[in-house]
């Protein structure tokens, strides 16, 4: 059985919601009192995962920590055509996790600007905010260009992966931390695409495609 | 949160208690900063575990009800407005959590009024397609309390409270007892009678900045706190970005200002409330 370390509010978490939604995998839900209880950072969930971090996933005693590691280890284990995740492909393969990578440089600065001024974290917001910025140009001008060779995802494909996964839910919350996308009209269109995606789910401050 | 430029405060608000603080959260002998109107605000408690409010080079008064800490730049009445219900005994009472929006304040109360939105921004929680329409209900102003009050309100609720098992038809109350503070009383699913209690305490930070604090009086004994906070807050967090979407952010007191949808019945009266009371901080006054 699958057990997810959840909070609503988290898109770390969501990215793991979306990839349970995505594969139709049944799961139970911990619900953890991020916010304003703190409850990741007590003993017993210290005990579970020493960073004091969400989302935490465990699979029949398999205990797995962080997104990206969740993304990837759901991807192999529970997608047989390996189209989300590491398949054959190996330039795919790395342009994968070489967006994996700028998914927590995301979480890092508007995750962490959006936590500052949501949940009063104590941390530089403009700084994170400034960080933000500098990731959507980069964002946005990579999709220009994937479109004008026909391709719809981060990485090459017919098919999205577990990179644009972990990109969508910092993007999509960009306004959260007061970071708007009028001027990332290429983000838009693949937030548009992405939300088409059978399987896909909302939360709080993300809303479903325009009909 | 950032600070934001002092304005002079209209009487009814410089007079009022405003929420500063989450109770729980100030230890004894601990100092926390916080930010109302735009001021620095340094919340303790004294020996005694009793609130201890400084700010603008002085010491303010302070008052803890509800699970929050309460202060005033002015003369505040003796107590804050009653919440009846909130003492019984056997009523779960948790502060479901505090949440920084870019909005001003009378905009959050507005909003927490509106039962419209519930169908489109609380899909599947507090409302659900095609039972979009809002019933007539009354509103009026109470005028021994004081306060803004609609009753007769009533909405069809796929998931209305955490403990819920089903979908129901949900009646509510409304007051709005404080310009910044709106409290809602809704059909338990638990007790046939008494009702669960559902409030927005609204800090002003700035005047298009707030912290919104939620805080719920339920009859539950089966939903853990953690449970009832994250129900709390998936609603909050929808609300977040409708509320931060809105232009003007202050509100507008000119009834003709906006589209009569948005201004509902509750709305309109709750305005004019505003109005008479010469609430001018978060708001664009009628001309
Ligand atoms: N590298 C982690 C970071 C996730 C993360 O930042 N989670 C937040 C919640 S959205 C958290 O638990 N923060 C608490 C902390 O970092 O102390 C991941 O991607 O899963
Ligand atoms: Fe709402």
């Amino acid at each position: 059985m699958l057990t997810l370390y959840d909070y609503e509010l988290s898109g770390s978490c969501y990215k793991v919601r979306l990839m349970l939604g995505f594969l139709g995998l049944p799961h139970e839900t911990r619900h953890v009192d991020f916010h304003p209880g703190r409850e990741h950072k007590s003993d017993a969930f210290l005990a579970i995962n020493p960073l004091g971090q969400l989302p935490v996933l465990d699979d029949d005693g398999y205990v797995l920590r962080d997104a990206n590691a969740i993304l990837t280890y759901l991807a192999s284990a529970h997608d047989p055509g390996g189209r989300w995740g590491f398949g054959g492909d190996a330039a795919r393969n790395g342009r994968i996790a070489e967006w994996l990578g700028f998914a927590s440089d995301l979480t890092g600065t508007i995750g962490a600007a959006r936590l500052h001024d949501a949940f009063f974290h104590d941390i530089d917001a403009d700084a994170a905010r400034a960080g933000g910025k500098r990731l959507l140009r980069i964002l946005d001008e990579h999709l220009w260009f994937q479109e004008r060779q026909g391709a719809a995802w981060l990485a090459p494909g017919d098919h999205p992966s577990i990179a644009d996964i972990a990109c969508f839910p910092y993007t999509a919350l960009a306004q959260d931390a007061d970071l708007d996308l009028a001027d990332c009209p290429a983000i838009r269109r693949w937030h548009d695409r992405f939300k088409r995606v059978p399987g896909f789910t909302v939360m709080p401050g993300v809303f479903p495609a325009r009909e | 949160m950032s600070s934001t430029e002092k304005v002079e405060l209209d009487p009814a608000i410089r007079d009022a208690w405003h929420v500063c603080a989450v109770a729980a959260d100030i230890a004894p002998g601990a100092t926390a900063m916080h930010c109302l109107f735009g001021q620095r605000l340094e919340v303790a408690r004294d020996a005694a575990g009793r609130p201890v409010v400084r700010g603008d080079g002085r010491v303010l008064p302070a008052l803890e009800r509800y699970g929050f800490i309460w202060t005033s730049p002015g003369t505040p009445p003796e107590d804050l407005f009653p919440l009846p219900g909130y003492d019984e005994p056997d009523r779960k009472n948790v502060v479901t959590g505090s949440v920084g929006i870019r909005v001003s304040a009378p905009r959050a109360v507005e909003n927490f009024l509106d039962m419209g939105h519930f169908p489109f921004v609380h899909t599947g929680i507090l409302g659900e397609e095609p039972h979009t329409e809002v019933k007539e209900y009354a509103v009026a102003i109470d005028p021994v309390a004081d306060e803004v009050v609609a009753t007769e309100c009533q909405f069809y609720q796929p998931r209305a409270a955490v403990g819920s098992s089903g979908g129901a038809k949900t009646e509510y109350v409304y007051r709005v007892p404080h310009p910044f503070c709106a409290i809602l009383y809704k059909t338990s699913p638990f007790d046939a009678v008494r009702m669960d209690i559902v409030a927005l305490f609204v800090q002003p930070v700035g005047e298009e900045e707030i912290i919104g604090h939620t805080m719920m009086s339920i009859i539950d004994d089966r939903s853990t706190a953690t449970e009832v906070r994250h129900f709390q807050l998936t609603i909050f967090g929808q609300d977040k970005p409708i509320l931060e979407n809105q232009r003007p952010r202050k509100l507008p007191l000119d009834p003709r200002a906006e589209t009569p949808i948005r201004a509902d019945k509750s709305s309109i009266m709750y305005r004019r409330w505003l109005t008479s009371k010469g609430v001018a901080y978060g708001v664009i006054p009628a001309p």
